[in-house]
């Protein structure tokens, strides 16, 4: 397993070296988004508005972090990844229009995603889950903040990384995921399984 | 004397030490899941999730960030003249604050945050009035990740213990790498479309290395968990040979017409406590004891 050390932004040659197995640390800056960063910034996209932030070659986290306020700054509590597949739908258009380097998150995400990261140069970077105050230790300062109207979850966290990580490639740009070869040996595991339970 | 006030105070209390502190028996779970393995990418991801508890604990922060929704069964002694109801739900928005925990509540449809965890039906508090002259408060605080992975099903009897089994090896295979396994399982047979999942989310409240009493289940719960280990979903999802830390069943009697029943996917970070408050006001945190 390769060790990789990579700053944001992030050049589309230096993402397509990435391969599954390796492990990333990352510097710079990272944005948080999930369901409603998504739905929003599509939407704002449809319209010829751009979202508050630009997305190209960055790395974006599904987390919605624990946020505390200390005088007028923003310290981060706790900020493990949350479940990437809420966001199979929308996250091939996401990464065709924004063009984000990186998506880190947790579970994996399905073969739409997959192609599109393969099309536009992006890789998936798996973290623990629930892993939150070993994350929250390689996020060396809160920069801001964007759309908390829609909530602490679900808004654009601005977090400058310092050494984040390890992050798994999970999913390279040459279309090979970790999850689908864990699949592939789970469909022969079934049999086995259903054996012990009597079921065939 | 069991005031309002007192209530408040320990519930604050038990969710700090709730969202902050594992359970010891899922932490010993999660050791003996690190000892079997073998594979460099899931070793990652269980000395990953070891360490974050430890840090965790003496950082006096969150296990994850996910502190979920609130919910809570409160035993009540007969008589007991205290809105116990105002009390915790005062708890949670304070808690909220205080710990911090992040603010998860929101409205089903508009998706509107109040940003205190606190709205209609929520804190969500099951009451149950006993003999016993203390009150018992319990309190899960349950990530989405592994919710969302749950399901119930209404079987029909002929389709038995095997569609049971049957239906137990979907929701896991269904769920896959998304909800934080290894994960715990509670299973509710029998009851009604409600008691069923009212008693797999209860179930989850049972100490994974305490088998059901009815040696019949217990025997189903080990079978269980044996046999879905063999599905190398493993840690996160990326493989290994731990996909389930426990499977926790609880039952009750049904209709002769029907089989419900329900499965409740629960993360590795099993966060559950339990306070204790006395008449004399002396407070004990049976589950954190340590």
């Amino acid at each position: 397993m390769a060790q990789i050390r990579l700053k944001t932004p992030i050049k589309e040659e230096e993402v397509r070296k990435l391969k599954v197995g390796d492990i990333v640390y990352l510097d710079g800056i990272i944005y948080t988004g999930r369901d409603e960063v998504h739905i929003h910034a599509l939407e704002k996209a449809e319209h010829g508005e751009k979202p508050p932030v630009d997305f190209k070659g960055s790395a974006l986290y599904h987390c919605g972090p624990i946020m505390k306020k200390v005088g007028d700054e923003w310290q981060l509590v706790a900020a493990g990844p949350t479940t990437s597949s809420r966001m199979n739908s929308l996250e091939p258009k996401f990464i065709e229009i924004f063009r984000p380097a990186a998506i880190i998150g947790k579970g994996g995400m399905s073969q739409p995603t997959i192609d599109a990261m393969a099309k536009f140069g992006a890789v998936y970077l798996a973290i623990t889950g629930g892993a939150a105050v070993l994350a929250a230790k390689g996020i060396k300062k809160v920069r801001g903040v964007e759309w908390l109207e829609f909530g602490m979850p679900e808004a654009i966290w601005i977090l400058e990384a310092e050494n984040f990580g390890p992050l798994i490639v999970a999913i390279d740009t040459h279309g090979k995921s970790l999850y689908q070869e864990v699949e592939a040996k789970i469909k022969k595991n079934v049999e086995v399984a259903k054996k012990k339970l009597k079921l065939t | 004397m069991i005031s309002e006030e007192l209530i408040r105070k320990v519930t604050i209390e038990l969710l700090r030490k709730t969202v902050t502190l594992m359970p010891d028996d899922v932490v010993s779970e999660l050791k003996s899941a690190m000892e079997r393995e073998t594979d460099d990418v899931p070793k990652m991801q269980l000395k990953a999730i070891l360490d974050n508890i430890q840090l965790a604990e003496k950082t006096a922060t969150p296990i994850c960030q996910d502190t979920g929704v609130t919910i809570f069964y409160v035993n009540l002694p007969r008589c007991l003249n205290v809105d116990v109801g105002k009390a915790i739900t005062d708890a949670v928005r304070i808690a909220t604050k205080e710990i911090p925990l992040r603010p998860n509540a929101v409205h089903p449809l508009s998706r509107k945050n109040p940003g205190d965890n606190v709205g209609k039906g929520m804190p969500w508090i099951n009451y149950k009035v006993w003999d016993k002259d203390f009150v018992e408060i319990t309190v899960m605080t349950k990530g989405a990740g592994s919710e969302n992975m749950s399901q119930m099903a209404m079987l029909t009897p002929s389709q038995g213990l095997k569609g049971v089994k049957e239906f137990v090896l979907n929701v896991v295979l269904n769920a896959g790498s998304n909800p934080c396994p290894p994960t715990i399982l509670g299973v509710g047979i029998g009851g009604s479309s409600d008691i069923a999942a009212k008693l797999a989310k209860e179930a989850l409240l049972r100490p994974i290395n305490k088998r059901n009493e009815d040696p019949e289940i217990a025997a189903l719960e080990t079978e269980l968990k044996d046999a879905l280990n063999e599905l190398g979903i493993g840690v996160m999802g990326l493989g290994g040979k731990t996909t389930v830390l426990g499977v926790n069943i609880e039952y009750a009697y049904c209709h002769t017409a029907s089989l419900p029943v329900a499965v409740n996917v629960q993360c590795w970070a099993a966060r559950r406590g339990t306070a204790q408050i006395y008449p004399d006001g002396k407070v004990r945190y049976p589950t954190h004891e340590r």
